[in-house]
């Protein structure tokens, strides 16, 4: 903006000092967390002296180590899922016209803007049904656990990857799939060589995306936790929820150290979106 | 290209080569079939639990805590009416409309100082709002839990200048200041965007013709960003209203709010009906919500 509408005076020193404070307030309770993670004192507030102990109880709790590998197994594997359904959903509905898009188009829209709780007690309700159903039909055993975490998940996480891979179709020529077709190169030869290494990017910032997703939910999958089976994001809420202790601080920074790493990542790759991206 | 276009519109179906229309299908079986995966999907694990949850909002809870679901009635919507039911629902509303109106205030300003940097500062400025955006919101909300308990930085600093000991930890305050911390990006996102493509001219304009600050503000500015106002408010109120986990670790039992009394309704008082008609009610508000939005002729972020 030009210097003609430039705040002056008080606005503009009240507009700095915001700014500021914004910043201070986003970041302060971060970094006292992380202090207070090296601190020796049992009282989780409190400074005691340089310590790693906490950090070496999480390596030797064996429950909240089974949680971690928990946690990046649904992770995994809900984002391996959600990727490839989410893809597909998206080149269907910016590359074609079919009897129901506009349906399937308002459905994809409704697992982003619902409430947790919301999605939560149905997948509760859901799970409760559905098992009782199978293992009569087939004869199975099954419970809640790995399978209701990871399709709570994977309900939630195609919506978001489908919309950021439809950001990058959206924003991509199709010219370049049309060359290659009049050229002879059958629909997969098309995809397989011409629209999956422009999209990529957007694969990926999805998959990013569906992973942070997997790793910090909560409500969700609280709900459909089963015996055995509990994210680490549900067992530290347990924990918290008994009682503050040294042991969820240093839990919590692990935590926040690998959502900081996958923001740095998707900034990083959307960094070379727009490198190559259109304009 | 455009002659074969026209002539499927103008002489119709029945009249066109038919490769054409057999080409035509072939498309559009194909969209259906890479749509296929996801869409079943979604039915199985997406519509037909909600189809449940509004089955059990009309069904009752019998005497062992289990749920009968023969004999509809809405005694659970009657129920919403009940003195502690409303009472959660209006302190739920008030806390997540006082978080809303707090990160307009803090949020405006921002998102209109980010939008007055040059465009490298700009980059950067934004790269550190997105970043507690995507961060772990259990951790952030348990941060403030850290800072607020007993003997904590924030007692310490209270004391420290002469304020004597506060206890906010377990209070409605504590609990708006998770969520406005938790929500602030999602009001700031919004406004920065609608803000940003605001002409300037305009606001030199109206200073041009002897406009005040506030007047331009006001008039001009304002009205302008009123897109990026409604989308935040509905981004922060939206979530403040279910929130679960900010009032459980940072409220205390004095302030039970939807998504606890949602949640308690499954895992402990056993009475899914409720629980049921009031995550429904949760979801109508919030698609009327939506609904509102795009009526405004707002964009996705």
């Amino acid at each position: 903006m030009s210097s003609a509408v430039e705040p002056r005076g008080w606005t503009k020193a009240m507009l700095h000092a915001n700014g500021w404070m914004v910043y201070l307030f986003f970041y302060a309770p971060i970094l006292l967390l992380v202090i207070f993670s090296f601190s020796a004192s049992r009282n989780v507030g409190t400074w005691g002296g340089w310590t790693l102990d906490w950090y070496r109880e999480f390596g030797d709790n064996q429950s909240a180590r089974n949680a971690l590998s928990d946690s990046l197994k649904v992770a995994v594997f809900s984002t391996v899922v959600s990727v490839v359904l989410g893809t597909m959903a998206a080149l269907s509905l910016e590359r074609f016209t079919f009897r129901g898009k506009q349906v399937f188009d308002a459905l994809l829209y409704l697992p982003i803007i619902i409430p947790d709780v919301t999605m939560a007690v149905m997948m509760l309700l859901f799970f409760s049904q559905f098992f009782d159903v199978i293992n009569m039909v087939f004869g199975l055993n099954m419970r809640k656990g790995f399978n209701s975490i990871v399709a709570s998940h994977i309900a939630f996480s195609i919506s978001f990857v489908s919309v950021v891979v439809r950001a990058r179709l959206a924003g991509m020529d199709n010219k370049m799939e049309e060359a290659a077709l009049d050229l002879y190169a059958t629909r997969w030869k098309a995809f397989r060589h011409v629209t999956l290494p422009q999209i990529s990017p957007g694969i990926a910032g999805g998959a990013l995306l569906a992973m942070t997703l997997s790793l910090d939910d909560v409500v969700i999958t609280q709900f459909v936790a089963g015996p055995g089976w509990t994210t680490l994001p549900v067992y530290v809420f347990g924990l918290i929820r008994k009682g503050v202790t040294p042991l969820i601080n240093a839990i919590s920074v692990v935590m926040l150290i690998a959502s900081m790493t996958l923001v740095v990542l998707s900034l990083v790759l959307e960094r070379a979106r727009g490198g190559t991206g259109t304009q | 290209m455009t002659m074969v276009d026209e002539s499927v519109k103008d002489v119709g179906v029945e009249a066109t080569p038919e490769f054409e229309a057999a080409a035509i299908r072939q498309e559009s079986q194909r969209g259906f079939l890479l749509a296929l995966p996801s869409y079943a999907y979604l039915v199985l694990f997406f519509v037909v639990p909600l189809v449940i949850v509004v089955v059990y909002s009309f069904a009752t809870r019998n005497q062992f805590g289990g749920t009968d679901l023969s004999g509809w009635n809405i005694d659970s919507y009657a129920k919403l009416g009940e003195p502690i039911v409303r009472a959660i629902l209006f302190r739920s509303v008030w806390l997540a409309l006082i978080t809303t109106v707090i990160c307009l205030m803090i949020g405006y300003p921002f998102a209109y100082f980010l939008a007055t940097r040059s465009q490298r500062i700009r980059n950067v400025m934004l790269v550190f709002v997105m970043i507690p955006f995507w961060t772990n919101f259990l951790v952030r909300n348990y941060a403030w839990r850290v800072i607020l308990g007993n003997d904590g930085p924030f007692t310490k600093t209270t004391e420290f200048l002469g304020l004597g000991e506060h206890e906010l930890l377990f209070s409605q305050t504590a609990v708006v200041l998770g969520l406005v911390y938790g929500f602030l990006p999602f009001m700031i996102l919004p406004l920065y965007a609608s803000i940003e493509r605001i002409d300037t001219g305009l606001l030199e304009a109206s200073r041009d013709l002897y406009a005040n600050g506030w007047q331009s503000f006001r008039r001009v500015l304002l009205p302008l960003s009123t897109p990026g106002v409604i989308a935040g408010s509905i981004l922060c109120f939206v979530p403040s209203l279910g929130a679960y986990v900010t009032p459980e670790i940072l409220g205390g039992a004095k302030t039970t709010l939807l998504g606890s009394y949602i949640v308690t309704q499954f895992l402990t008082a056993r009475n899914w009906p409720l629980g049921a008609s009031l995550s429904f009610v949760l979801m109508a508000i919030m698609l009327s919500a939506t609904l509102v939005y795009f009526r405004k002729g707002g964009q996705t972020l």
